[in-house]
């Protein structure tokens, strides 16, 4: 069949497509061949003879395939848009679809092409209509909102529209809506699109019922009288017998696209206040449900999958509403169902679906019947993502009844899971075993399982809370050490172990001393035999350890003494290492029995807060997931089992302070808080916006980074951004108005980042004045613990205020990570200093003399007032710095030009210090006025 | 700057649409590719390369659905063709399912037994096809008669 659908004028370049599916035709064949066509159809449309229509539609079109062919195009728009004027439909078919595809941010041409749309829909032509409106639905741009989202409406509503015509122009409308929402203004044409839900033709019908679900979330009030016209709607269609709707039946099942998406409309209200209303929303879900208990009415797949469209968006509308417990039952029962059906999709979908009903009061019960068969799942399923979601499900459905089962089978299933879901799972063990552990040695157990099986992905926060609980409850201190202790038995344990060994030992050892087989050496002796395979935070922590042996164990003390002493602690390369054991040393000498025993005391008990771990599978979560399912499990287990649930206390501290943490605040730093706070907002040291749906949009900028972008308007070098995951770090080097700077990406974990990408955003309106250039894209996956680098080419167009910014998305474990830091490329980056005598700087200051040129800010010293601090700033600031110029030498005077592509700008400043009142006056003066005033801006904030 | 922000493709919209729709050979050679989102021609091809990337992997014991950045894939394959939707993750993923083979009914007849080529030779037909049964990242007309008919239609006008 391949040949007779060929269509004239092509051949050569079709047999070219042809060739290279199924040749793979060398490339420089096809290159050598698209470029003779260009040149050809280049000569026709700058030929002296006016092309007719049939030949300039012929060769857009070529130029359209050569560009789908992955060519580039940079020429035939004026030809495209002439085609729009046509009177033949083929025409202004290719046309329109040249424009659609190759859009142009050209504005000349979006004038010519909207003059084009606007005859076109004024032609009263349904055919050219129906052109128009699909152009401005693919291209969507704010000049065609600007143009048409007040004729659109109109088109839409006016009774002598053609179906077909109301179709297109309703979902152009929500195009338009989509892109430009304070272009579209609600009107009297909003009521008359919800009546479009009663059209006689339902292909109006959904297209309207997107258009209205859209609209009604923004605008919910407004669209009210919806819901009651979409349950009759859908009312009429689930009763409707297989026939009925004739076209609109898709293998025996009417309408089923039209039916979800009614569904999904009334997914943006509450249940229906009205009680007939409600009735008659109940019977239909009631009607979706007996259905799906019918027998096919067809063997095909489609027939069962657009029948099942239908229910799943049933029940999701039954679990939104979440309020009639038969409904929830029913729907548990269905989805049990399909957990063993045959087809993957089904058992996916199920899955998925149940895992909200978990969390539903009315179907957890429901939903625990199941177990046997998710456990099964997670054994069986040979596609991951079906096995990820029974792991997601298994977790929702864990209380009390079942916790130990269940995290007996997420242990097992850990030993064999997939890399990228191991941490993801460690976390909600960790979670789980914590939160339902009656008997706290299974949960220290628990825990201990969890390194062993998977150390490597079990985070800080993790072992951190296990140190935490022990601390907290004394009828499991004997217990954990000597679970410690035997667990460090093994040849080869992982370093997370040791931690947890060295923490807990240090604190209760001397509950276990009394057995000769653990006494105080033999303890020693084993933490020390791991000590240089261990890390230098390890170490730091095994170093306090010891000292918090030579209190509980003085019979210890010369053993420890001399490891202290020896070189390889004293003089140990890490400064951290060498303080501790200096100080440590120190401490066990002069110390009396009683000081070292106060110091040295016991750990209080942690205040009880929310688990960082928690807060660190919402990070991963997002908080729709985990906090409902948390909040609702609260409650529930305190209502059945009246057991004693920690308390939820305050969400809003919850750092834990870390176990390496120095004991005598003698050490170095203060360690980072474990935990991040549980908001975005909770503190300045959360930059990452942990909260952002999974589907976010560009983060915020992060809290912080201002202070972070001012500390690099004197310097190019540094670090920009630092998280728990991700530090980022810049070298930056600018001439004249030209620069590139170098960002590092550090992966601070160790797990790998997946789809690292970071983009350069500038904001439109900035566009030419300052450029960033992203020269190479980086790998998108970053090691644990490694380094990428990234160069970006910047170029100063016109002076500018606002920074480049640049978002950084990627995939840790299984959650989606967004950053935003504003790029510290400031004006005054693109200055040169220039060397001037007193003389010629005061000529050119009295030049600028202008009132629009002086900008003067006078402001209080954030910083000590130190000369030569200041000396350096204003040099790091890119000016000159001019000495015996200014008459009282206490004053710093500069000068300096600013080059951008467009024009060079010289700029004089002077900076007053008056130390008694502790304020500084700057004065800046330029040949422009915003200049001015932007530096004036950045060098105050410096002092 | 030139560089289209891949944080456009995370964004947050309101209500459910299709983001792109796109037809690959098993080689990664496209055959149709519809954006409902602006994306700058580097971005689309890398969308392109690892839509190919994600989806050829599976075998047809997986489900039909995979996750994509924040996104999922709802494809299907026929013969050497992989017809992949790409929406939001709580979309009704039976629904796009059907919907892709609803379209592929439609070129079927339209085409009469349509293979890979009528794509290549046809793309201009391939994308009216498209823009009757989806718009502005919704299903607009689901009756394959409708289509059909208005096809015809607008092939009588040729």
């Amino acid at each position: 069949c391949f040949l007779f659908h060929r269509g004239e004028g092509f051949n050569g370049l079709f047999l070219l497509a042809v060739a290279s599916i199924t040749l793979n035709f060398v490339k420089e064949a096809e290159i050598k061949r698209i470029n003779k066509e260009l040149a050809n159809i280049r000569s026709k449309f700058k030929g002296d003879k006016a092309l007719d229509g049939y030949s300039k539609k012929k060769y857009v079109c070529k130029l359209l395939f050569i560009f789908l062919l992955g060519h580039d195009i940079d020429f035939g728009h004026m030809e495209a848009v002439n085609l729009l004027s046509s009177n033949r439909y083929t025409e202004k078919q290719i046309g329109y679809l040249f424009i659609s595809v190759l859009v142009n941010s050209n504005s000349e041409l979006i004038r010519l092409i909207n003059n084009a749309i606007k005859n076109d829909l004024a032609s009263r032509n349904p055919t050219f209509m129906g052109l128009a409106l699909h152009c401005i639905a693919s291209v969507g741009s704010r000049e065609m909102a600007e143009a048409f989202a007040g004729e659109i409406p109109k088109v839409l509503v006016a009774g002598d529209t053609m179906d077909s015509v109301k179709q297109s122009a309703a979902l152009c409308l929500l195009r338009l809506y989509r892109t430009s929402p304070d272009l579209v203004p609600m009107g009297d044409w909003t009521s008359r699109v919800v009546h479009l839900l009663n059209d006689q033709h339902l292909g109006v019908v959904t297209a309207a019922t997107s258009l209205i679900t859209t609209l009604a979330q923004k605008n919910p009030e407004e669209f009210k009288t919806s819901v009651s016209l979409a349950v009759s709607r859908l009312s009429r269609i689930v009763t409707s017998a297989s026939t009925d709707l004739q076209d609109y039946t898709y293998y025996f099942v009417p309408a089923p696209w039209l039916s979800v998406k009614l569904l999904r409309l009334l997914q943006c209200y509450p249940p229906p206040e009205d009680p007939a209303v409600r009735g008659r929303l109940t019977e239909c879900l009631e009607t979706i449900l007996n259905k799906a208990q019918e027998p096919p009415k067809s063997k095909k797949v489609q027939h069962s999958n657009a029948k099942n469209a239908v229910l799943f968006e049933a029940i999701s509308l039954i679990i939104h509403h979440d309020s009639e417990p038969n409904l929830l039952v029913r729907a548990c029962n269905q989805l049990g169902q399909f957990l063993q059906h045959r087809e993957t999709n089904l058992r996916y979908l199920a899955l998925e679906s149940m895992c909200t009903l978990a969390s539903s009061e009315f179907s957890h019960e429901a939903v625990k019947t199941h177990i046997e068969t998710v456990i099964n799942a997670l054994k069986t399923e040979r596609d991951v993502s079906v096995r990820q979601r029974a792991v997601d499900l298994l977790y929702a459905m864990c209380d009390r009844s079942n916790a130990p089962q269940i995290v007996a089978e997420m242990l097992s299933y850990l030993e064999t899971a997939d890399y990228s879901i191991r941490e993801e799972i460690v976390l909600k063990v960790a979670i789980l075993a914590e939160k339902y552990a009656v008997d706290y040695t299974w949960y220290v157990d628990t825990i201990l399982n969890l390194i062993r099986i998977a150390g490597d992905y079990v985070s800080e926060e993790v072992w951190y809370r296990v140190i935490q609980i022990v601390i907290n409850r004394d009828d499991v201190q004997g217990y954990a050490a000597k679970t410690v202790f035997e667990a460090l038995q093994a040849p080869a344990c992982h370093e997370n172990l040791v931690k947890v060994g060295g923490y807990i030992l240090g604190e209760f050892g001397n509950l276990i001393a009394g057995d000769p087989r653990s006494s105080p050496l033999i303890q020693f002796n084993l933490l020390h035999s791991k000590f240089h395979l261990c890390s230098v935070p390890t170490r730091a922590l095994l170093l306090s350890t010891y000292i918090k042996f030579v209190n509980l164990f003085p019979e210890v003390k010369p053993t420890i003494q001399d490891v202290l002493r020896s070189d390889s602690q004293l003089r140990n390369a890490d400064v951290e290492l060498q303080q501790r054991a200096v100080e440590y040393l120190r401490l066990s000498t002069v110390a009396s029995t009683d000081i070292l025993a106060t110091v040295l005391e016991e750990m209080p008990p942690f205040p009880e807060r929310e688990s960082s771990i928690l807060a660190k599978l919402k990070k991963k979560k997002g908080p729709s997931t985990v906090t409902d399912l948390e909040d609702t499990k609260r409650e529930r287990s305190v209502d059945v089992n009246g057991g004693p649930e920690p308390a939820p206390a305050s969400t809003s501290a919850m750092s834990t302070p870390s176990p390496s943490a120095d004991l005598l605040g003698l050490g170095a730093a203060p360690p980072a808080p474990a935990g991040p706070p549980p908001s975005s907002s909770g503190g300045g040291g959360l930059l990452v916006d942990v909260f952002s749906d999974s589907a976010s949009v560009v983060a915020p900028l992060a809290p912080g980074s201002e202070d972070n972008f001012a500390r690099f308007v004197c310097k190019n070098n540094g670090v920009l951004f630092e998280n728990q995951l991700l530090q980022i770090g810049l070298k930056s080097e600018f001439r004249q108005n030209l620069g590139r700077m170098f960002i590092f990406y550090g992966n601070k974990t160790s797990t790998q980042f997946l789809n690292f990408t970071p983009t350069l955003i500038c904001s439109d309106e900035l566009q030419p004045n300052i450029l960033g250039f992203i020269t190479k894209p980086v790998d998108p996956t970053v090691e644990g613990g490694a380094q990428v680098q990234q160069v970006v080419n910047i170029e100063c167009v016109s002076d500018f205020t606002e920074a480049p910014v640049l978002n950084i998305q990627f995939r840790y474990g299984g959650t989606f990570q967004n950053v935003s830091v504003q790029l510290p490329i400031t004006l005054n980056k693109f200055f040169q200093p220039t060397e001037m005598a007193s003389q010629d700087f005061f000529q050119r200051w009295k030049q600028l003399s202008n009132p629009q040129q002086e900008v003067q800010n006078i402001f209080k010293a954030k910083h000590p007032m130190d000369t030569e601090v200041t000396k350096a700033k204003i040099i790091g600031f890119g000016s000159a710095l001019l000495e015996e110029v200014d008459p009282n030498p206490a004053n710093f005077v500069g000068a300096g030009i600013i080059h951008t592509k467009t024009t060079q700008i010289g700029c004089l400043l002077r900076l007053e210090p008056n130390l008694q009142a502790q304020m500084y006056r700057l004065t800046l003066r330029t040949s422009k006025e915003a200049v001015s005033q932007r530096l004036c801006e950045l060098l105050s904030a410096q002092f | 700057m030139r560089l289209k922000r891949l944080g456009e493709l995370c964004k947050r919209r309101e209500g459910l649409e299709i983001r792109f729709i796109l037809i690959q050979n098993r080689a990664g050679k496209t055959r149709l590719a519809k954006w409902y989102m602006q994306f700058d021609d580097d971005e689309k091809q890398k969308l392109i390369e690892e839509v190919h990337a994600v989806v050829t992997v599976r075998d047809a014991k997986h489900t039909n659905f995979v996750e994509f950045r924040n996104f999922k894939i709802i494809y299907r394959r026929y013969a050497g063709l992989y017809f992949c939707i790409c929406v939001d993750v709580n979309d009704n993923n039976l629904a796009y399912l059907e919907a892709i083979h609803n379209f592929v009914e439609v070129l079927n007849e339209y085409f009469h037994n349509v293979c890979e080529l009528d794509l290549v030779f046809n793309f201009y037909k391939v994308y009216t096809v498209v823009d009757e049964m989806f718009l502005a990242g919704e299903i607009r007309e689901t009756s394959q008669t409708k289509v059909l008919k208005q096809l015809l239609m607008l092939q009588s006008l040729e």
